[in-house]
């Protein structure tokens, strides 16, 4: 069985790619701790949109909520353990700048 | 399909409030209101059960997180603050053009999409897929919790005297 996507495709791309770029700009222009992981969170929206959208078009919905769920476990313990990163780091050198992760070395 | 474009607008802008907004307890509620905005989405395109969770874990639980981990770093004084948002505003003002322009560009773009996929012919309900066909996503779910549970109990360990 194949499927063909529709011309409706290009909507939901360019939402994805505006949410990505979104995502990619807050990360790239702050040294904020906080913001990166902001960021990192952004970008995680734009794929859970695209996943569903794929899943819409295709006719896969189930499939893609699977995928979905999936991305939203992988997406809370990575929130959790950089939220953990961030405070610990935060107790050593009182700074959120990302500018001092270089001390973390080693 | 008028009102759902102008949710997808929204859910940007949103996301615009939550990588724009000076403090970071406004960034986090940005970040909030777009999770709710794509649990919105999710439920018109009918993913009920990923946007239940979207709503309850992401809208809920991350944004508890975040707001608990910037209540815990000392907050700046009024002239670092000041100078940060001066130096933030120089960063950020060209992301709204850049997105409004990509925004136009992109919906420009209309090429003939002919991809074609192979796909299993069986799609069921949601419950059967994540329990009966994808069983190993949830091995790797649960391996991927113990990984952040066993990493949390690393960060917060006590140093040995």
């Amino acid at each position: 069985m194949t499927i063909v996507i529709p011309q409706s495709f290009w909507l939901y791309f360019t939402f994805f790619a505006l949410l990505f770029l979104d995502g990619i700009w807050c990360m790239l222009a702050t040294r904020n701790m906080v913001r990166v992981l902001i960021g990192i969170e952004i970008l995680m929206k734009s794929v859970t949109l695209f996943l569903i959208a794929a899943g819409y078009l295709s006719g896969r919905m189930a499939l893609a909520q699977a995928l979905v769920i999936t991305v939203i476990v992988i997406e809370v313990v990575v929130v959790i353990v950089i939220a953990g990163v961030i405070l610990g780091f935060f107790r050593k050198h009182d700074s959120l700048d990302v500018g001092n992760t270089r001390e973390m070395k080693g | 399909m008028i009102w759902f474009t102008i949710l997808l607008v929204v859910l940007v802008l949103a996301a615009l409030w939550a990588s724009m907004a000076t403090a970071l307890l406004r960034a986090t509620l940005g970040l909030a209101l777009t999770s709710a905005l794509l649990a919105v989405v999710m439920y018109a395109l009918g993913a009920t059960l990923a946007a239940v969770i979207e709503l309850s874990v992401c809208a809920g639980l991350i944004t508890v997180v975040l707001v608990s981990v910037t209540s815990l770093t000392q907050p700046r004084t009024f002239k670092e603050a000041l100078a940060a948002r001066r130096s933030r505003l120089r960063r950020f003002w060209p992301l709204p053009f850049v997105l409004l322009a990509a925004g136009i560009g992109l919906s420009f773009v209309r090429v003939p999409v002919d991809i074609v996929l192979k796909v299993p012919a069986a799609d069921g309900d949601v419950r059967t897929v994540l329990w009966s066909l994808r069983q190993l996503d949830l091995f790797g779910q649960i391996l991927i919790l113990l990984a952040g549970v066993f990493g949390v109990l690393v960060l917060f360990r006590k140093e040995a005297k």
